[in-house]
This record gives structure tokens, C-alpha cells and sequence, in this order.
């Protein structure tokens, strides 16, 4: 199928252009930008004026609960919301039932998100068993059956010396891992950021210390073992600054920041709302400035969701007893665009970090609009208006955005040149 | 924003009480208001005949998901003598363990027409919640959530302090010992504060003190002798025992030792000062036996006064609710 957008502002920030150009697509690829290619015949033309085409937006981090946990949601549900957010390619999350450490896990979930035909779906493997932290899964196994990377989730190896072992092992096979920096001792128990609000609602807290021990160890440990790392869902702005030393001492390692974590900080716990519950926590607004100035500057180079949908019942008791995670990867672009309304970032340093940002973290096939690529964007209004919950695709409506009217609005996502979601 | 949505889940349209889930954002007017209506009750104590009929023909259900004795029966008897009907469930041993849900547990209590809910919960919030999304109709009263609040026994430590001082305008307040896992110091900084008390100490090992503790305007001490020093009114905190596990502290011995209460470190503070403890105490513990039954102990006036203070909020919270009721009849019909 040949299609042609039409008078759009085309912002591709892994080749810097910036400007008003018509896009050609044929076979599900970028056939040509600015001018048409000889003998172009289009059968589809989109009219894309006051529109920003960008590249498709890649979201490390979308839980889409199959196989294992229907009623949270499904691969079907999560990817038509993520569509609707703004996303062609999305990560997977290892913890399913069973957990995702088989390749016919693997095969399943990729069935299944090509059945949906929504958007694009990478899974990330488990990097032990049952993620136990004792016994590797077949991770080179997995690679095969389109795992493209491996993590632990939030669960902590019992032993640093199986930890060493497993990246030692990816490195081998040149495998991307996925680390969440969380010791989970000294987050033992814990609720909320330990900090004043906590102290107030009396919340068990978890301590910044928490984040910082666990990934100075793991920082050490990936140095030494060479493996490729990508650290994951980071919450402070002193764990945020250690990566940036490790950066800056020549260690390719990558990371990313929940959006949920850029706009609220634990304050906003006052009330005992269990759609604040997340885990790791929300911090102070003080980590949060240094999340930004870290996304700012690329010292973290992605923003992923962090999408948790639940089921009404799962955050219906009190907040120590509800579980943890915000449903939000349908208000990605959305949610997103009020950090360049509040002027923390420009436009094309957004999209860059919604998209060849975390592309490039875990070697992805996606995040630019070159000639030649697949043809997955996303075409969004910049001067419309989201309302929050208007219409909702996910199963989880655990999102404590809902009812807001957020900047901008996605027209029309693309994947593989084809329209997978229109306004 | 956060104090104004806490006191329209507290008050009802016209300021006045309907649920009593935390000090936090209740005016000093309203808690002077429940000490006053408690003095008054505290007469009824006295009597031949200790019944009010304020409650009469209401239910009240006292639903206690963790244990407890005095605060049970204070608020059992408080109900009776307001001559509501009471009931009292331990859910810890019930409910739960066949799996049902706090919310399922008291959407059937609330089908039994019950009109007031005490409820004491583990969870922090735990009260909140109910009162927001189980049983907004229903007189919530916190009967100690988690960490978090211990508002009735906040208000008869300052009936406590206001029999015996007089007031707050002019007094030193010292909260000695495991503040951070403590309701109790929570609800008693707020109450202390609000109601003017200029000077607020705390005193404990760091391994006992929350984070940011500042922020409810108290002065931190670390050694006993100096936060004792000249203080009107002493509040000893229990120590559990699981404590001493998980590198808290190292033993009740150093404890006793560095943060117990003696007759001697007592002497530290004013001549007239006061002792005062939620209880159970710990003799040998957080305070000397000597000191618990001493001239300066009214450990077991807190216990009665304890009694008025809950027909206070009881009766407070039922009328407030009730008012509510109507306003939204009203409401309703004019729509």
C-alpha cells in the first residue's frame, strides 16, 4: 500500500530534521521524504497540516498482563491503549504466569500481539528462572524466540555472586540486561519514599538508599562483567547522577525514567490514595528536578510508562494492601507533551527520548522516520486537547490522570504504513 | 489542597463532625469543643445512674481488626452509657481469615443497620478509606490505623493534660520513646499543636524517630536528661517487643537504661509534672514501677477520662452525620 502525508511538521530527532515535509510510504516502509518519488501513486493520502509526524513512540516498560493475569488486562486490551497513546513499539515485562523464562511464553505473547495487530511488541525475557535469582533461564533460547532483552524485574537476587554470574553470562552472548535498582531489604516493608509525607501518613518508608546501594552494586557489577545494561525505572536524583558518572567514565550503560515519576512526587500520597501506590516509590520533588535535569542533558535517555493496569478490586483497600502500579501508556504522548508545555524540554527532545532514545537502549528496529525504515509514526495535534479518560482502552483504569485535559492529541498512529489507531 | 479535602472527609457541610479518622486539619475550636462535651460526660461517670439517652436506638459496632483491651472496652462502655446498642467483633480472628475482604466485611455490617463504625486496622489509612469508599453514610471513628493516627486517644491525653495544667498555653510536653512506629505521638503532636502547646519535645534513639519529624514543630532530643528538663507533662511511649529484632535496638536493658523513665531522671522535670501512658505499660521497660504507680502518674485517669473523650466523638460524629443526612434530603428534594 502506497500513502502520503500530507503537510506535516516532520520532527525525526535521531537525524535532526525539523520541518514541514510530505511523507511517502510503500509496503510498510519510508519510501521518500519532501519530494514524491517518480511515479508514486498514492491509494491512501492522509491530510497531516497543523500535525507533527514523528517517529512512532517506543515504550521500554508496558505490562500487558497475558498470559496469566486477565483480568488486569490483555495483550489485545494494552496494545490497542498503547496504540492509542502514541506507541508502535513496546517492551514486555518478564512477570506473567508463568513468567516469561520459556520460549513458548515468548511465543505466545508475540502470537497473540500479532493476532491484536496493534502495535509493535518486544518482550524481555527473564534472567532466571521463575525469577528466583538461582538458576538462569535459557537466555540465549529466549533471543531466539524475539526476547530482546533480560531483567529480574523488581526482584532481588538472594546471592551478589548469582547476580555476577548472570551478567556475565548475557555478556557473553552480547545480551542487553535490564536492571531495577531496588535493594529490596532495605525496601523491606516499605510503602512511600521515606520522607516526611510517609512519616506524616505513618508509611512504612523506602529509604533513597534503597535505589543507590542496589545500583552502585549492580554499576560495579556490570563494569566488571562488560554486559550490555540498561537501568530501569530510576527514581532519584542521586541515582540519577551515579549513572551519569558512570557515563561520564566511559560505561555504556543506558536508562530510563517512569513519566509518572517527571510529574508527581510522593506529596501527592496525602490523602491515602492507592493510585499513588507505585513501586519503586514516587520521591521528592527535589529527585524529581534531578530526573528532569538527567532526561534534560540524556544522561537517562528514555521515558517508558511503566503501564500497570489492575483491576478495580486490586486498588479497592487500604493503601498498604492494594497493589502497586498506575495504568497510564494510553496518555503517553499526551501526558508526556505537559513536560514541553511546562517548559522542561523542547519538542524534539521529547520525542527523542519517547523514541530513538529507548530504541537505542535495547538496539530496537524502531525511533526514526529515515528513508528506508518502517513506516511506524505517529501524527498527533499539538495545539488540541486530551481529556483524560474520554475514551479508555486499557482494562485498568487505575490511572490518577483521568479527568485531566492534557496537551495535545494523537491523530493517528501507524504501523508498518498501515493505521492501526485514528482519532 | 491536601488539609481542605481531609476536613471535608471529617466534617460534614456545616464544619461540624461526621467522621473522626485524624487530628490533622481539625480546628482548635472543634477540639476544644470535644474536650468540653467530654468534661461533661465525665460528670455522667460519676453518677448512680451513668446513662445519657443521646444514642438511643443506634447502633454502634466496634470492629477490630488487631487487638485490643482498654481501647475496646472504653469505647464498648462509652457507647452503652450513651445507650446505643453495641457490638463488638475481633475480625483478626473472623472474617479475614476465611477471605473475605475488609470491604466485604463491613458492607455486611453495614446491612445490619449499624450506624457508627469504631474500627482499628493495621493498615495505615485504613479508616480513611472506609470512610471515603466503603461507608461514606456511616459514622466512621478511628480507633487507630497502623502508624498513622490514634485520634481518640490523642483528645483524652489532652483531657488528660488540660485536668490536670489547666491547659496548653504555657506547658512543655515530652514524648519519650518509640515514636516512629507510634499512632499515639502522631495524634498527640497534631493535638498539641493545634491547640497551642508552645513546647513539643520528643526524645528517643534515632533508630525510633521518624524522618522529617520536624514538621509537626516539635524539638528533637536524643538523651533523656536534657529533653526531661523542665517539662510539665511526660508521655511514655510503649515499647514492643519485637524491637530489639531487625537491629532496632540492641536490648530492653540499654533501653531501660538510656530512655527508661526512673524516680530519679523524673526529677529532672517541674516538681508538679505529670506521667502519662497509652498503655499496656511495660514495667522495667519504658518506666519504672515506681513511677507508674507514683504521686506524678495519672496513667490510670487517662483510662476514665478515656471513656468520656470516645462518648464525646461518638455522640459528636453521630449528630454531625445526621445533620449531613438531612442537608442531603434536602438537597435532593429541591432538585
Amino acid at each position: 500500500m502506497r500513502t502520503h502525508i500530507l503537510g506535516a511538521r516532520l520532527i525525526d530527532p535521531a537525524s535532526g530534521h525539523d520541518g514541514v515535509a510530505d511523507l511517502y510510504l510503500e509496503d510498510g516502509r519510508i519510501k521518500a521524504i519532501g519530494a514524491a518519488p517518480a511515479g508514486f501513486d498514492a491509494e491512501h493520502r492522509i491530510d497531516a497540516h497543523g500535525l507533527v509526524a514523528a517517529p512512532g513512540l517506543v515504550d521500554l516498560s508496558v505490562a500487558l498482563r497475558e498470559p496469566g493475569y486477565s483480568r488486569k488486562g490483555s495483550i489485545a486490551s494494552e496494545t490497542l491503549a498503547a496504540a492509542a497513546g502514541g506507541v508502535t513499539s513496546l517492551c514486555c515485562p518478564p512477570l506473567t504466569r508463568p513468567v516469561l523464562d520459556t520460549p513458548a511464553v515468548a511465543e505466545l505473547i508475540l502470537d497473540r500481539a500479532r493476532e491484536a495487530g496493534h502495535c509493535k511488541v518486544f518482550p524481555i525475557g527473564a534472567l532466571t528462572k521463575n525469577l528466583a535469582g538461582e538458576q538462569l533461564a535459557e537466555l540465549v533460547a529466549l533471543r531466539d524466540a524475539g526476547c530482546v532483552a533480560f531483567g529480574n524485574g523488581l526482584t532481588n537476587f538472594p546471592s551478589n555472586r548469582n547476580l555476577r554470574r548472570a551478567l556475565e553470562y548475557a555478556a557473553t552472548f552480547d545480551l542487553t540486561v535490564v536492571l531495577h535498582s531496588q535493594d529490596a531489604d532495605l525496601a523491606e516493608g516499605g510503602l512511600a519514599h521515606e520522607g516526611p509525607t510517609a512519616s506524616f501518613l505513618g508509611l512504612p518508608g523506602i529509604p533513597e538508599s534503597a535505589e543507590t546501594v542496589a545500583l552502585a552494586r549492580n554499576l560495579l557489577l556490570v563494569e566488571q562483567s562488560g554486559v550490555r545494561a540498561h537501568f530501569s525505572q530510576l527514581t532519584s536524583a542521586r541515582g540519577a547522577q551515579m549513572i551519569g558518572e558512570a557515563q561520564a567514565r566511559g560505561l555504556p550503560v543506558t536508562a530510563d525514567v517512569a513519566l509518572y515519576q517527571l510529574i508527581l512526587t510522593d506529596e501527592a500520597l496525602a490523602e491515602f490514595s492507592s493510585l499513588y501506590h507505585v513501586q519503586p516509590p514516587l520521591r521528592t520533588a527535589a529527585d524529581r528536578a534531578g530526573l528532569r535535569e538527567a532526561l534534560k542533558s540524556g544522561v537517562i535517555s528514555a521515558i517508558s510508562s511503566h503501564h500497570q493496569p489492575h483491576e478495580a478490586d486490586a486498588k479497592l483497600a487500604p493503601f498498604g494492601a492494594t497493589e502497586p502500579g498506575i495504568s497510564s501508556v494510553e496518555l503517553l504522548l499526551p501526558l508526556a507533551l505537559t513536560l514541553v508545555q511546562d517548559s522542561l524540554l523542547d519538542l524534539p527532545t521529547l520525542i527523542a527520548r519517547l523514541s530513538n532514545g529507548p530504541a537505542a537502549a535495547l538496539r530496537l528496529p524502531a525511533g526514526s522516520l529515515r528513508v528506508g525504515a518502517a513506516a511506524d509514526l505517529v501524527l498527533f495535534d499539538p495545539a488540541a486537547s486530551t481529556l483524560a479518560g474520554e475514551a479508555w482502552r486499557s482494562r485498568g483504569a487505575n490511572c490518577p490522570f483521568l479527568g485531566h485535559a492534557l496537551p495535545g492529541a494523537v491523530r493517528y498512529t501507524l504501523v508498518d504504513g498501515h493505521v492501526c489507531y485514528q482519532a | 489542597m491536601s488539609i481542605a479535602a481531609k476536613r471535608s472527609l471529617q466534617l460534614n457541610d456545616q464544619g461540624q463532625l461526621r467522621h473522626f479518622l485524624s487530628l490533622d486539619g481539625l480546628p482548635r475550636e472543634l477540639l476544644t469543643e470535644i474536650l468540653d462535651t467530654a468534661d461533661s460526660f465525665l460528670e455522667v461517670g460519676a453518677r448512680a445512674v451513668k446513662k445519657v439517652p443521646l444514642l438511643r436506638g443506634k447502633t454502634v459496632c466496634n470492629v477490630f481488626f488487631e487487638n485490643s483491651t482498654r481501647t475496646r472496652t472504653t469505647f464498648e462502655l462509652a457507647a452503652q452509657r450513651l445507650s446505643a446498642d453495641v457490638i463488638s467483633l475481633n475480625v483478626s480472628t473472623s472474617s479475614t481469615s476465611k477471605g473475605e475482604t475488609l470491604f466485604d466485611t463491613l458492607r455486611n455490617l453495614e446491612a445490619m443497620a449499624a450506624d457508627i463504625f469504631v474500627v482499628r486496622h493495621a493498615d495505615s489509612g485504613a479508616a480513611h478509606f472506609i470512610a471515603e469508599h466503603v461507608c461514606p453514610d456511616l459514622a466512621i471513628i478511628n480507633g487507630g490505623d497502623g502508624r498513622h493516627a490514634h485520634p481518640t486517644q490523642g483528645m483524652l491525653d489532652m483531657l488528660t493534660i488540660r485536668r490536670h495544667k489547666g491547659g496548653f498555653e504555657n506547658l512543655s510536653v515530652a514524648i519519650v520513646g518509640d515514636v516512629l512506629h507510634s499512632r499515639v505521638a502522631r495524634s498527640n503532636m497534631l493535638a498539641l499543636k493545634t491547640l497551642g502547646c508552645p513546647d513539643i519535645r520528643v526524645i528517643g534513639p534515632k533508630t525510633l524517630l521518624p524522618v522529617g519529624i520536624e514538621q509537626y514543630g516539635v524539638r528533637v532530643f536524643t538523651d533523656l536528661a536534657a529533653g526531661l528538663k523542665d517539662v510539665d507533662v511526660v508521655i511514655m511511649l510503649r515499647l514492643q517487643r519485637e524491637r530489639m529484632q531487625g537491629g532496632l535496638l540492641p536490648s530492653e536493658g540499654e533501653f531501660y537504661r538510656l530512655y527508661g523513665l526512673t524516680e530519679q531522671r523524673l526529677t529532672l522535670a517541674r516538681p508538679d509534672a505529670i506521667v502519662m501512658h497509652p498503655g499496656p505499660i511495660n514495667r522495667g521497660v519504658e518506666i519504672e514501677s515506681a513511677v507508674a504507680d507514683g504521686a506524678h502518674s495519672v496513667i490510670l485517669n487517662q483510662v476514665t477520662y478515656g471513656i468520656a473523650v470516645r462518648m464525646a466523638v461518638l455522640s459528636m460524629a453521630m449528630s454531625g452525620q445526621t445533620a449531613q443526612r438531612q442537608i442531603n434530603q434536602q438537597t435532593e428534594e429541591q432538585l
